[in-house]
């Protein structure tokens, strides 16, 4: 059995439909949508605020603390169980990893900047979705940042590389990898990269020479969202 | 050869490049990677001659040294008080700092400023740390009483106070109200008359939202004379007066 035809009749590095907004809570600092097919980030950023207790202070520089839910009514649930648990400490663990690199908070010390990604619809890479929405988020906020970061899941189904994995072809029956990616758009360092499944290697040099050509697309489309809430509207430039 | 990749007043994201090669120079919130020069937070580009800087659109305040802010009383100690200053920091009100009253060993320090109370205060002295110091002396200085406190985003506190207050004072002028403006974000207003204490946080509620579009005095002004039914002479601006005044 070989994977000729995406189960929802993609092109094979073609992305599903995004959609991006940035200020969607009003609470918060800053705030992103991001839309991914059927995946649906939004995440919150608060601060720089005061951080207690005393002992996570960090007087050289602010932290970064980063919560990742997926609601509880997000997925069907058969495979992933929503909720706090060891999978989404994990994911916020790397996605803070993955957002560390660009945030510079050297301007305040014993201070924290509060990321919270929620998913209240899930349909598989909710990791590079929650990203990217807390990359705009974050930029949102007037943090200060050396660059965006953007995130794609690269696969390979029965070794055809495919972009952006829905979860019927993470569950595909046969031999799948999925490959979640995060890069800085102007440099193309990898913040993020983690692997589940198996591949050869030649697919999966194809696979992240892939991703990065998707990131690029998704860079633009996070650029658009953060610019179109600042623009003002009828005001042509 | 050096190219400018942006215009003035363009909305630019973080990491964005701004111009290339070495004839340009990076200002605020801006730096240089190699021969590029590259946003660091979102804002508004600005070009002044060969430097290239950027306004900043959003973001929290930091607390900085000579700033008139308003803060809250959220803790009494021994011999001062800290205040919530709308920043990641709080800051320190000494005694000396707080009053030319002689206050006698052991009194009740809530005399003097109490939990809750919102202070016009100027910031003194700010740390490596950020450990911040206040002062209360000063003209204008003082605890607000009655009144009401509203919250903006503090980058716009600029385009609310206006070039040397022209545009507080008209919206002082046209609601007759009381009103103060913290460089934290945070304004106090005072009126007689209610109806006109909601006009005033209307009208600075629209400063706020339309900052970043032109003409904004104009647009402010035709508000203010809509919703008053009164005509309004824009001040004169006298030589001398000093943006980060009270007002």
């Amino acid at each position: 059995m070989t994977y000729t035809k995406r189960l929802d009749k993609r092109k094979f590095d073609e992305t599903r439909p995004i959609e991006a907004k940035v200020g969607v809570i009003k609470n918060a600092d800053g705030s992103a949508r991001f839309k991914i097919g059927n995946t649906v980030a939004l995440a919150a950023v608060y601060g720089p605020r005061e951080l207690y207790p005393r002992f996570m202070q960090n007087p050289e520089k602010g932290i970064l603390r980063v919560n990742y839910n997926m609601m509880p009514f997000s997925g069907h649930g058969n495979r992933v169980r929503p909720g706090p648990n060891r999978r989404s400490k994990e994911i916020a663990m790397v996605t803070k990893n993955a957002l560390l690199p660009v945030v510079d908070l050297s301007e305040f010390p014993n201070a924290v900047v509060d990321v919270f990604i929620e998913l209240p619809q899930t349909d598989a890479g909710t990791r590079c979705a929650g990203i990217c929405a807390a990359a705009m988020a974050l930029a949102d906020a007037g943090i200060i940042m050396k660059d965006l970061v953007s995130s794609v899941a690269v696969g390979c189904i029965d070794g055809t590389v495919v972009a952006d994995l829905n979860y019927d072809e993470e569950a595909f029956e046969g031999i799948v990898a999925d490959i979640p990616v995060a890069v800085l758009p102007n440099t193309g360092e990898v913040v993020l990269l983690q692997m589940d499944g198996e591949m050869s290697k030649d697919n999966m040099v194809k696979a992240l020479e892939l991703a990065k050509k998707v990131c690029a697309d998704i860079y633009e489309i996070q650029k658009k969202a953060l610019k179109e809430k600042y623009t003002v509207k009828g005001d042509k430039k | 050869m050096s190219k400018l990749l942006t215009k003035d007043k363009d909305v630019v994201v973080p990491g964005e490049c701004l111009a290339e090669g070495m004839d340009y120079l990076p200002g605020i919130g801006t730096y240089r990677d190699g021969e590029k020069i590259l946003a660091s937070r979102l804002g508004l580009s600005k070009i002044d001659g060969r430097a290239l800087e950027l306004i900043p659109l959003s973001g929290r305040y930091l607390p900085k040294r000579g700033d008139t802010i308003i803060a809250k009383v959220t803790e009494i100690t021994m011999s001062a008080w800290r205040v919530n200053t709308n920043s990641a920091y709080q800051a320190m009100l000494g005694m000396r700092d707080a009053t030319s009253e002689f206050i006698p060993k052991g009194a009740n320090l809530t005399k003097y400023f109490n939990f809750g109370d919102y202070l016009v205060c100027k910031i003194t002295n700010v740390t490596s740390q950020r450990l911040v110091d206040i002062t209360m002396k000063g003209p204008g200085l003082r605890k607000l009483r009655g009144g009401r406190i509203i919250q903006v985003n503090t980058n716009k506190v600029p385009r609310i106070i206006g070039k040397k207050g022209s545009m507080v004072s008209m919206v002082k002028n046209a609601t007759g109200c009381k009103i103060i403006v913290g460089q934290n974000g945070i304004i106090w207003l005072q009126g007689e008359d209610p109806k006109m204490e909601i006009l005033a946080v209307n009208t600075i509620k629209k400063i706020e939202e339309e900052s970043h579009i032109s003409g904004l005095t104009d647009r402010i002004k035709e508000f203010l004379e809509k919703e008053t039914g009164k005509k309004i002479v824009l001040e004169q601006i006298t030589e001398g007066g000093e943006q980060n005044d009270l007002h």
